[in-house]
């Protein structure tokens, strides 16, 4: 795996020059707002990434908590896979859906998220979900941080304004809160069982999150704002960059994480020796 | 860690009024938080009248979100001290010790909080409606489940989280840090209610829904995880 890492390392730098190259040049100006329009292809893909890593250390903190537990840990997986069937069968029996869903796409997301909850759970032991769950943080705190920098220098020439308490905005405001909590709890925890803590908070936050989009979206329909027009028509070369963009975001965010990971591992195993050399000592303070 | 967490830990028990009525009689004969949280309300209502005219008509416009934010700073003060007080003389590792319930005492916790803010609300609203000069235009009576859900929805998560920034370093400053980004949604449908009610204009229906939505999740996920938190040392 290390050796691995410098290869990815150099595979992500050309993914990304590619990138760039592709959102400045290639890429259709577009018509009515011209070249600061080119921000989107930094904007969206960061967004998507964050978004995912915070779903990352969601189910992180869940397995944290919960595999401690036999019992828990079952009524947790028959959760995860009955989400999953319900899911599909919504995706295909509810209707109307809203605008630009397809049923497929529902259910695939639904598969997606149920796997991406056993894959963790493979491949990462308890201890480790903890370390994830904190990387992934960081990470995504830094992402949301480019996507609430971005976003207010696009909406400055095009709508005029830094700032809208529109909706997506300040739900994503939110989110880049409870996550900055988050981080700031691990930090001033004194407890030797902050990841406890950490993900007892996770949890609260990603409870919070639905009630957050819900309340600031009935609280902004009620009184009009200036909203990104939904859904919408895109150029399919302007998507095709979109995409390529969002995969050079994701193995770059891949990337760092794995540093992160390793490095916070590291630290643990250098903490875990410490403490254990502390121990055998004669005469030591414990 | 959590061998007791078994169906019987989850339910309430005696352990519960024991220590509501502990509580209630040390804050009766000390009055430090009632007395702190009172003060401080009192000096929000103050120093806002000087930011804002509190004469004008738009200052019913306001004056939900006003009311709201300063129970909640204030509530904060109630908060903090909740757990604070039992770490003197290792009380609450006798809790740990003990096979007490730990929801039963966070019950007590909770309920004890959700007292001592209401007796504060139920002290300022006359302040309030004199300072302010207020005067409900929509139907009064809607302010009383408003009060009591927001009240809930401020303490449970208070509590909670009072426990948790207990094993912080600078504790005191971490409760608002953990409690204020979580209830976001709470402090919006308070504030909205309050002011659909006080202005007549709106109904404040949808708000009270979605309040109890919002203490129905959060106290089950209190109930859930606080003996993983009062264990965590």
């Amino acid at each position: 795996m290390k050796k691995l890492f410098p290869i990815f390392g150099l595979l992500t730098a050309v993914l990304l020059s590619f990138a760039l190259y592709e959102a400045l040049v290639v890429a259709p100006t577009e018509q009515t707002m011209g070249n600061v329009q080119r921000i989107f292809y930094y904007h969206v893909p960061s967004a998507w990434t964050a978004f995912l890593l915070f779903f990352i250390n969601f189910v992180c903190s869940i397995q944290y908590l919960v595999r401690r537990n036999p019992a828990a840990d079952k009524v947790a997986n028959w959760t995860v896979i009955l989400i999953a069937i319900a899911t599909c069968i919504a995706a295909f029996v509810v209707r109307p859906l809203a605008e630009g869903m397809e049923p497929s796409s529902i259910a695939t997301t639904g598969i997606i998220i149920a796997g991406l909850y056993f894959l963790i759970k493979k491949y990462f032991s308890v201890e480790r979900t903890d370390a994830l769950a904190v990387v992934s943080a960081e990470v995504g705190v830094v992402f949301c941080t480019v996507v609430l920098v971005t976003g207010p220098l696009w909406a400055r020439p095009v709508w005029g304004i830094w700032w809208t308490w529109d909706v997506r905005l300040t739900s994503t405001l939110v989110l880049w809160l409870i996550y900055i909590s988050y981080l700031m709890l691990r930090r001033f925890s004194t407890s030797g069982q902050t990841p406890v803590l950490a993900a007892a908070l996770a949890v609260f936050g990603a409870l919070d999150v639905p009630l957050v989009y819900f309340s600031i979206w009935i609280f902004r329909t009620q009184h009009p704002q200036p909203v990104i027009g939904g859904g919408g028509s895109i150029d399919p070369k302007m998507l095709q960059v979109l995409l390529i963009n969002w995969l050079a975001f994701l193995a770059f965010a891949a990337l760092v994480c794995w540093s992160r990971y390793r490095l916070e591992i590291l630290q643990r195993k250098v903490e875990e020796t410490q403490a254990l050399q502390a121990l055998e000592e004669p005469g030591g303070s414990r | 860690m959590s061998e007791s967490s078994n169906v019987a830990s989850r339910v309430p028990s005696g352990v519960t009024g024991a220590t509501l009525a502990k509580d209630l009689r040390l804050e009766w004969r000390s009055k430090d938080a009632i007395n702190s949280m009172l003060f401080f309300s009192l000096l929000v209502v103050v120093v806002f009248s000087f930011s804002f005219d509190p004469n004008a008509e738009e200052s019913r416009q306001i004056a939900g979100g006003l009311v709201w934010v300063a129970f909640l700073f204030a509530a904060v003060v109630a908060l903090n001290q909740t757990w604070a007080r039992e770490l003197r003389n290792q009380v609450l590792d006798a809790y740990r010790v003990s096979p007490a319930p730990a929801n039963s005492l966070f019950l007590a916790k909770a309920l004890g909080n959700f007292i001592f803010v209401a007796v504060l609300e139920i002290l300022m609203t006359p302040l309030f409606i004199m300072f302010y000069k207020l005067r409900a235009l929509g139907p009064a009576w809607q302010l009383i489940p408003v009060a009591a859900l927001g009240t809930w929805a401020l303490v449970v998560n208070g509590t909670f989280f009072a426990a948790m920034s207990l094993r912080t370093r600078s504790r005191e400053i971490m409760l608002p840090l953990l409690l204020f980004p979580v209830s976001i949604p709470a402090l919006l449908a308070m504030v909205n209610a309050t002011t659909a009610i006080l202005t007549g204009e709106l109904s404040a229906r949808f708000w009270i829904v979605l309040l109890t939505t919002y203490d129905v999740v959060f106290t089950v996920a209190c109930l859930l995880l606080f003996e993983l938190v009062l264990n965590a040392e």
